[in-house]
């Protein structure tokens, strides 16, 4: 059965539980401590060692009762795509579709080429720099983990270092039944995991909830999302638009792209030729 | 918390927190409840999912606000002149519920002709003495009938019944009047009065949420009086999806004021004895705190059964049960006044445990300082902090510091079992789960450990002063052989203890009602009692759930009573006030309260039982008075003597304000305690060179050093901030993301601001434009993943009369771009204007002595 | 060790979307190796003790897992709770971290009067010196009476905190202190 998640952002107060919840359950490092000035957002975008990221949206403004000032968040995820860019990518096969739908790294696997970075249409999936002890450890805070836990246990990241890193949509967890990390951690349920099919009605029906009250809703990714990607099986329901989360409107598949690319070529090969033989015939 | 308890009769929040779920509405002020109770706000959002209206009025437009229905801007420190507003709103358009007014507050009660309210004198009322600087509220009483009972004008009509009262005391908090002293637009202030009156009555229920964000005020308790008094208007007390959430805030706060290490509090809200009060002997301190009618009838068993705790055998109704073995109090030794106390020399040996003044305390600078002329400090804790490494601050000289300091390293919850009270006063027991790591010990194993050294030290005295040590019971050993060896004390004993037993036999009583004044019981904390009702039974432990108010999940003081008042939620008949706000009713055919709580109430007591003059305790109630714990079991709309400062509210500008205050003469509480000293400098009120509201709070991801050295907590809010509107930013030439240093006559902190537009100025009074600035308290600039400065360094200490709780919520302060200058730990000692300096004797009794009242 | 084929379950060709494996470029065999195989979760099977969170008041229930060797897991919101029901904010879903991290003191520190650093120390020692230091402290302070009340009390020690710590512990502190004859006890309530 596939699974997924239904990341629903009318229900999200930014509270980062689920990026923290996953870091703790994945053994992730923290990205270091920079205060970006951007909103309540300091982790600012997915990453090899952040696998759920809370975006921010503050706006402002007029109508005829004065200033309004909204602020939106919603936590974004790999979107375990239909057709994944970065297991197409991976030459190594140390990307694949898991029994749960899912696409999963595997750390043991992998070399850290990086060809699926580059492949990725949301630019999710990156490289985890070798973390290890001394300096390298402070500064991603891996301190928290005691020395013994590092012996004797190696997460993935520590194990090998400079492999690509994503959500795995807990697949260790599901493997035994468990809701992912995040999904059971978020306070509002803003993150529901569950079976697709199961998501979708849900969504649908949230969607014509919010319809009815006034509030402008839009599922992103639970139908095909075009550029070759088919449907999400991480899907959001929004309040803005994609971009204001960062979210790309029209992603495109790298090797949907390769293809549109050969037969862009090729058309710009027919009408060189068009046009050379006009040319010619001109000069005729 | 008195603002609740002497409002309804327990200092405790009325709800069980699932119970917002049922709510219609629910108003959300002096509290950031989805950033600093996410969790508990599922249920804000489960409201709103069923179609409740969500209010939030603050300051800052937060998460909380992101996501709510109505968001309202405010002034930070005029919640009352806000509340104020909807009570005369509700007031002039006769909206409160009158049937519930009637029959379960003092409406109708009539107060004395000697009284004189804040109309007739420009915000003071009668009985103010100049010269002690207090009040004498003996007129702030209620006139009585020949046989003692209180005189009642039940039609409501006399002039001087309280309702009538407070329509004449709230008639000059307008909506105009509250735009201009809150800066909330009167339109959004009608909005919100007009939603709390619809959604309130027989059909509807409207419950509050607050949090220290009305508390930790000059007026603290008056906000939530305020608060209190328009939701017994409403008709919203004790009754499904309404009552006054008070949203606490660390995790045993509750429990922490319970069973209190709060100086002036015994177990179970016993008062400490006080020499003050003359209360030299148990007589004595049983005449002072026991009341004719309520539950505080019941004082005597209550005291006696603890000292029976304290000191077993030794105990015995000769010696007044050990009584003179309790030290006395001889002022306010609550934290403020020790700690200018300690400065200036009094204190000398300070434990500290698991708090961190240095940083978030406010003056931590003064704080260091004071500590400096300790002679030894124990500190508790899991880190490094800013109070145990106060001599190697920024800008201190270690090799002038003489205080011994140890650190204890000290056990996580997981590493140790024991009992937290949340804040819906529910009590849950925790097991161990690891061995606690290194050299690591429970809290409970230092101070059982600390008490066992001490008898043995002491062990050879025969000074009359040694006696309590020598006599405290002090037998908590594991039952579990292994813990036993490696010392461990057993918390289930203490919790035991807690509950209570029969002294002859040993055996746990069932409750409270259980307990003698003769010396056959021993309880620690009467209201704890029924919590390990059996030898075998630790309800606390109990985790079984349902969708209502789940009385299998741990256990609710008192009695396991969730829902607190509930006898409210039915009409005087004891019918349900409508089916859809059914709780608690009369079942006539079992003759006993049924429902989905544990009735607050004698589960027998027939509605139509008349009240009795001249019986004691709870007898002389009704069948139809809610509220057990008062002496006439109702709500008090106006309090009668028990607070210091008012028995109404009345809005008075914080101490260090940026308006004179537009509603009285009388800028700020009359009672509101400051020690104007060099180390202790405040800004002047309405000062143009702190012409900015400044305001602090905590943020989600942080709390203090429980979370700085959490690298995945740190990253989320990696550094100190401050939180300015863009008008101001451009006014002041600051860039987003850079720093700024904010300052007060006290001192400056520096912080990277973040510039946005969910700061709003506000236009207050005749069209003063006024900004405000946000900081949140997390953070302290010596150890942690994520640090920075605190806004403890620019907070001048000062106290409100009734609680002693400090100033921290509405102050003000300048701010400029770029960094603040490097320390010195003397800087803060610099001369001072000298209209504000005043001398004070040093080693005076205690630190209140060094102060004044205003 | 053999490698085997992960059962895709025919998703994403059911969805038309994808033909089959290995046609694209750059794409091999969906092939699990002997890690991928044998994930499981590592609580999976653990003891779970049933705690609460040490943060805020609200009080969720929380589940800390420990493995055979008396080892911390993990710790995760507790389903059974009704005011959690298995949530978690971002702080209670750190306590793990709060426990084990390398950055926490678990030894005692001491710092002698005048002293530049701290030094380690046995738990004993500090233990005694500590009990000796309340004693001569309270000794030296000890008042019995004021303006000829007896208040059998000393303003000379004093202690703060009680809100992050439990019931039975807060009662201890105060039945030690109240016996000690210190009346300034404080937590961080103060209403």
């Amino acid at each position: 059965m596939a699974t997924g998640f239904f990341t629903d952002a009318t229900l999200c107060i930014g509270c980062k539980a689920c990026e923290v919840a996953c870091k703790q359950w994945n053994e992730l490092p923290s990205d270091g401590f920079e205060f970006t000035g951007n909103s309540y957002d300091n982790t600012s975008q997915l990453s090899g060692t952040t696998w759920r990221h809370v975006d921010f949206v503050e706006r402002e403004s007029f109508d005829e009762s004065g200033l309004k000032t909204s602020w939106s968040m919603v936590s974004d995820v790999c979107k375990h795509c239909t057709n994944a860019g970065c297991l197409e990518a991976c030459p190594t096969g140390a990307i694949v579709r898991n029994e749960f739908g899912s696409v999963f790294v595997q750390p043991d696997i992998c070399n850290g080429c990086g060809y699926c970075v580059v492949s990725c249409p949301f630019g999710v999936i990156d490289l985890i720099e070798a973390v290890g002890r001394g300096d390298d450890a402070k500064k991603y805070g891996l301190a928290t983990l005691h020395d013994d836990r590092l012996n004797d246990r190696k997460t993935a990241v520590q194990a090998t270092g400079g492999v690509a890193g994503k959500c795995s949509l807990c697949f260790d967890r599901q493997r035994v039944g468990m809701v992912p990390a995040c999904a059971k951690a978020c306070p509002t349920e803003s993150i529901q995991f569950g079976e697709i099919e199961e998501l979708h009605e849900r969504a649908k029906r949230r969607v014509e909830t919010l319809q009815e009250r006034g509030v402008e809703a839009r599922l992103y990714g639970a139908d095909d999302i075009g550029g070759g990607i088919g449907a999400l099986n991480a899907f959001f329901l929004l309040t803005e638009s994609p971009e204001a989360y960062n979210l790309p409107v029209e992603p495109v598949l790298p090797s949907t792209r390769q293809t549109m690319g050969y037969a862009a070529a090729a058309a710009a090969a027919l009408t060189l030729a068009t046009i050379g033989w006009a040319i010619f015939r001109g000069d005729a | 918390m008195p603002g609740l308890g002497t409002s309804f009769g327990r200092g405790g929040a009325t709800v069980w927190l699932p119970d917002l779920e049922n709510a219609d509405c629910i108003l959300i002020q002096g509290s950031n409840f989805a950033e600093a109770h996410p969790v508990a706000f599922r249920f804000v959002m489960k409201a709103k999912e069923r179609g409740a209206v969500i209010v939030h009025v603050d300051p800052r437009f937060t998460r909380t606000s992101a996501v709510a229905d109505l968001y309202a801007p405010i002034r930070s420190g005029t919640d009352i002149a806000f509340l104020g507003g909807i009570i005369n709103y509700v007031l002039q358009n006769e909206r409160y519920f009158r049937e519930y007014v009637a029959a379960y507050t003092n409406a109708a009660s009539i107060v004395t002709e000697d009284f004189v309210d804040t109309e007739d004198l420009d915000g003071m009322f009668s009985g103010w003495n100049d010269e002690t600087k207090s009040y004498d509220t003996s007129s702030w009483s209620f006139e009585r009938n020949d046989d003692g009972t209180l005189r009642r004008d039940e039609t409501l009509e006399h002039p001087r019944c309280v309702l009538n009262v407070l329509r004449r005391h709230f008639a000059r908090y307008t909506p105009e009047m509250v735009e201009r002293v809150c800066g909330t637009p009167q339109k959004e202030f009608l909005k919100i009065a007009e939603l709390l009156a619809r959604n309130s009555g027989r059909d509807r229920t409207t419950a509050f949420a607050y949090a220290v964000g009305w508390t930790q005020h000059t007026t603290g308790v008056q906000f939530v009086r305020t608060a209190a008094i328009l939701q017994l208007l409403l008709g919203n007390i004790g009754r499904p999806g309404g009552g006054i959430m008070a949203l606490r805030g660390h995790a045993d706060i509750q429990g922490a004021t319970d069973v209190p290490t709060l100086y002036d509090l015994l177990p179970g809200y016993l008062p400490m004895p006080s020499a003050l009060r003359d209360e030299g002997n148990l007589d004595r301190y049983v005449a002072q705190n026991t009341k004719a009618t309520g539950w505080w009838a019941n004082t005597p068993k209550y005291v006696v059964s603890l000292l029976k705790a304290f000191y077993g055998d030794a105990a015995t109704a000769e010696n007044d049960f050990c009584y003179g073995y309790l030290p006395q109090l001889v002022g306010d030794h609550s934290v403020l006044p020790t700690t200018f106390a300690m400065k200036d020399g009094t204190v000398k040996g300070y434990f500290v445990i698991g708090q961190n003044p240095g940083a978030s305390g406010q003056n931590a600078e003064l704080v260091s300082s004071a500590m400096e002329r300790l002679d030894w400090l124990v500190n508790i804790d899991f880190f490094d902090n800013e109070t145990v490494s106060f001599w190697r601050r920024e800008g201190a000289d270690p090799t002038k510091i003489g205080t011994e300091v140890f650190f204890l390293p000290g056990a996580t919850v997981l590493e140790k079992d024991g009992t937290m009270t949340q804040t819906s006063r529910v009590l849950q027991w925790h097991d161990k789960a690891i061995e606690p790591i290194g050299d690591s010990k429970s809290d409970l194993w230092y101070f059982y450990d600390l008490g066992k050294r001490l008898k043995a030290l002491y062990a050879d005295s025969q000074d009359p002063k040694d006696r309590p040590i020598l006599d405290l019971a002090w037998e908590y050993d594991h039952e579990d052989e292994r813990e036993r060896a490696a010392g461990e004390p057993s918390a289930l004993r203490v919790l035991r203890e807690l509950n209570g037993f029969t002294v002859a036999d040993g055996k746990q009583v069932a409750g409270f009602a259980d307990l003698a004044a003769d010396g056959s019981t021993a309880c620690g904390c009467w209201i704890y009692s029924g919590v390990c009702p059996d030898d075998t039974t630790n309800h606390a432990r109990g985790r079984i759930a349902d969708a209502r108010s789940s009385p299998g999940w741990g256990w609710a003081w008192p009695a396991n009573r969730r829902t607190l008042y509930n006898r409210a939620s039915a009409d005087p008949a004891g019918n349900p006030w409508s089916e859809r706000k059914k709780y608690l009713w009369w079942d006539a055919q079992k003759r006993e309260w049924t429902g989905y709580d544990v009735p607050d109430f004698p589960k027998g007591k027939d509605p139509a039982t008349p009240a009795r003059p001249g019986a004691s305790g709870i007898d002389a109630h009704s069948g139809a008075d809610p509220f057990i714990m008062n002496l006439d079991g109702r709500g008090q709309l106006f309090v009668a003597g028990a607070l210091a400062d008012a028995p109404m509210p009345a809005h008075y500008e914080p101490l260090q304000s940026v308006i004179e205050n537009p509603l009285y003469a009388q800028q700020s509480n009359p009672l509101l305690h400051e020690w104007k000293r060099d180390d202790n400098r405040y800004n002047r009120s309405v000062d143009p060179d702190y012409p900015y509201v400044l305001t602090t709070y905590r943020i989600t991801e942080m709390s203090g050093i429980m979370t700085r050295y959490i690298p995945w907590l740190a990253e989320l809010q990696p550094e100190a901030f401050c939180e300015i509107d863009p008008e101001l930013a451009v006014e002041k030439g600051i860039a987003n993301g850079s720093y700024v240093t904010i300052s007060t006559a006290l001192g400056e902190m520096e912080a990277r601001a973040l510039v946005s537009g969910r700061m709003q100025p506000l236009r207050i009074g005749k069209g003063q434009r006024v900004h405000q600035i946000g900081i949140p308290y997390n953070y302290g600039r010596m150890v942690g993943f994520a640090r920075g400065d605190s806004p403890g360094d620019l907070i001048a200490l000062s106290m409100d009369p009734n609680v002693s709780i400090h100033e921290a919520k509405s102050l003000t302060c300048s701010i400029r771009p770029g960094r603040r200058a490097a320390r010195s730990a003397g800087s803060i000692e610099a001369p001072v204007p000298t209209a504000q300096q005043r001398a004070y004797g040093a080693g005076s009794a205690h630190g209140i002595d060094a102060g004044e009242r205003r | 060790m053999a490698k085997t084929t992960i059962d895709i379950t025919g998703l994403a060709s059911a969805r038309g979307t994808r033909s089959s494996l290995g046609e694209r470029i750059g794409e091999l065999p969906n092939v699990a190796s002997q890690r991928t195989q044998q994930l499981r979760a590592r609580i999976d099977g653990a003891k779970a003790v049933t705690s609460v969170c040490p943060y805020c008041a609200v009080g969720c229930s929380t589940l800390a897992y420990v493995d055979d060797s008396g080892k911390l897991l993990d710790v995760e919101g507790n389903p059974d709770s009704p005011i959690n029901a298995g949530h978690l904010c971002p702080k209670g879903s750190a306590i793990f971290g709060m426990t084990v991290n390398d950055r926490r003191w678990t030894t005692v520190r001491y710092r002698a009067p005048f002293a530049t650093e701290w030094e380690e120390k046995p738990l004993a020692w500090a233990l005694e010196r500590i009990a000796a230091r309340v004693k001569e402290t309270r000794d030296a302070t000890f008042v019995r009476e004021r303006d000829g009340k007896r208040v059998n009390h000393t303003l000379g020690i004093a202690s703060l905190g009680g809100a992050t710590f439990g019931i039975e512990e807060n009662y201890l502190l105060g039945k030690l202190m109240h016996s000690l004859g210190v009346v300034a006890i404080e937590n961080q309530a103060r209403i």
